[in-house]
């Protein structure tokens, strides 16, 4: 295990570095934009990639959650079979089938339904018991990680283009801020508070993180149709070499938050370690003194 | 199994004695919202057409602060004389004892709002240029959105560092779609350019939704340790 | 191209935030590296 990281790091330099090259040289030049528009191979896959995480630290809290209640464990379970099930279903039906917006096959679709319940079970299945609580911590901080970025580059690319920093009803960017603020309020719940009941609180505030996101999305959403917006040129489809080179840009940086994500999750079981060595020694010390009644602290 | 409701109202009738006689909360809620409402009179001209732009964000920007007061002192109480920790090993169910706290909350900050509305219409010359019945809907259903998750929040804060911080820090980031739901529909009511319709069923669906969740998961939260 | 460095800024942002991220995770590591071997030691 140890010797794979220091190949699977040099790989993924390697795969990044492609990336970038196909970013700056392969990729063409936006006729709108020029060149400024290659932020997007930046901007986008870290954004990808910070719902991803947060979605998989919304699958490791739910099932942290009910980790010590059988009855709503088996309840979960079979609401997300079924609704996995339905989903997919229903995206086949002539009625939401026509909502689909043009350019989206509904097997696309239908596959990412079917992630969700893929999600929930692959994640309760790798990382039982404790490792669901050390799984969430990881993927929100890596998550925030990733989020603060395309906070950053968002605006660094909206000043050249639209001249302005940030626009208040640009939905995309305002909700990823809502999402940063949720997850840093999130970990700033789990540094706070003392350890026994943290894990159980910070899964009930990823709870409510998670259902506030459509709402979060409407909210904006809706405000921004009664608000006049600056013009955003563009839109349409994309290149195919590139939105191929977006993709890449994707897996590459998929490849690093997962060497990140594993780091950081072995960061959190030493620590854990250390933590329960201190318990240990304490504990130890305290059963030394009381067996020696006139002994005196070295310390 | 004693009722839920039994509970509910006894503990909402101390709660709310308690508070009649010390007037503690209210007093803090009420200065902390003079204060927002006299700074924001010189900030800007109140006769100017603009200024009813800008009247609903203030509004509830005072109502905002003034409801973390309350909540903050929620449980507080509680853990004085380890109250807290008796509720923990009573029989009574949990999701009586938030509903009480909420409710009481709810009544605190809903006291505040029709304390401070004259205020507000005097110092700004207010007239609802739209449907001004809305704005009670709006102003029920933002403050239970606000009150609810508070409360819950405040369960969540009560036993870690800085408590005080704790709270607001968890709270406004989940209440944004319920602010900007709350903001804008009044706005959207004084200045009568918009409807606030799509703003009053987002602010129910939003109460609806963390209600349930509130009510599933207090008692985990209570227990937590 | 002053467009251009709006994209370079872009870039080094996001290598500084990411680099910045990794370099907090080995102070980590390495500070309760030492605390394992000092408790070690200590028993």
């Amino acid at each position: 295990m140890k010797r794979l990281f220091p190949i699977l790091s040099i790989l993924t330099a390697a795969f990044l570095a492609y990336a970038f090259y196909r970013a700056l040289w392969v990729a063409p030049t936006d006729a709108l934009q020029g060149d400024v528009y290659r932020i997007i191979y930046y901007h986008v896959p870290s954004a990808w990639t910070a719902f991803l995480l947060f979605f998989i630290n919304f699958m490791a809290s739910i099932q942290y959650l009910v980790s010590n209640k059988p009855a709503a464990r088996s309840a979960l379970k079979w609401i997300m079979i079924v609704g996995g099930v339905l989903g997919v279903i229903a995206v086949y039906l002539p009625p939401i089938k026509a909502m689909i917006p043009a350019g989206m096959q509904p097997s696309a679709v239908a596959t990412t339904v079917l992630m969700i319940p893929a999600f929930y079970f692959v994640v309760g299945w790798l990382f039982p018991g404790q490792k669901l609580d050390v799984l969430a911590l990881t993927s929100a901080e890596v998550g925030v990680v990733f989020c603060t970025i395309v906070l950053v580059t968002g605006p660094i690319w909206a000043r050249p283009v639209w001249g302005i920093w940030w626009a208040p009803g640009d939905i995309r960017l305002t909700s990823t801020l809502v999402l940063w603020l949720i997850y840093v309020s999130y970990l700033v719940l789990r540094r706070f508070s003392n350890s026994a009941q943290t894990q159980m609180l910070a899964a009930a505030l990823a709870v409510f993180g998670a259902l506030d996101v459509p709402l979060v999305y409407l909210s904006i959403w809706f405000f921004r149709t009664q608000h006049p917006q600056p013009v955003i040129g563009g839109g349409g489809s994309m290149d195919p070499r590139m939105l191929q080179t977006l993709l890449i840009s994707w897996l590459a940086f998929l490849c690093f938050t997962f060497l990140v994500c594993w780091s950081r999750f072995r960061l959190e079981l030493l620590k854990r370690e250390v933590e329960e060595a201190h318990a240990m020694e304490s504990l130890a010390g305290a059963s030394v003194k009381a067996s020696m009644p006139l002994a005196r602290s070295s310390k | 199994m004693i009722s839920t409701w039994a509970v509910t109202l006894a503990t909402l009738v101390k709660d709310i004695r308690l508070e009649w006689r010390s007037k503690d909360a209210l007093n803090a809620m009420l200065f902390f919202s003079l204060q927002v409402v006299v700074v924001f009179v010189f900030s800007f001209d109140p006769l100017a057409e603009e200024s009813r732009h800008i009247v609903g964000g203030l509004v509830w920007i005072a109502f905002l602060f003034a409801a973390v007061v309350a909540l903050n002192q929620t449980w507080s109480r509680e853990l004085r004389n380890q109250v807290l920790d008796a509720y923990r090993v009573s029989p009574a169910p949990a999701n009586a004892l938030f509903i009480a706290k909420a409710l009481g909350n709810f009544i605190f900050v809903t006291v505040l709002e029709a304390l401070m509305a004259p205020l507000f219409i005097v110092f700004y010359n207010l007239r609802a240029l739209g449907p001004a019945w809305q704005l009670i809907p709006v102003a029920l259903l933002g403050t239970w959105a606000l009150v609810v998750n508070g409360t819950f929040f405040a369960a969540m804060s009560v036993r870690t560092r800085s408590r005080e911080l704790m709270l607001p820090l968890l709270l406004f980031p989940i209440s944004i779609p319920a602010v900007i739901a709350m903001v804008a529909s009044t706005t959207a009511i004084l200045t009568g350019e918009d409807s606030a319709r799509f703003y009053i069923v987002l602010l129910l669906t939003y109460d609806v939704v963390f209600t349930t969740a509130c009510l599933a998961l207090f008692k985990t939260i209570l227990h937590a340790e | 191209m002053n467009a251009a460095k709006f994209m370079i800024a872009a870039y080094v942002a996001t290598w500084v935030i990411h680099g910045g991220y990794l370099v907090t995770l080995v102070s980590r590591y390495s500070k309760l590296r030492r605390e394992m071997k000092e408790l070690g030691k200590g028993k």
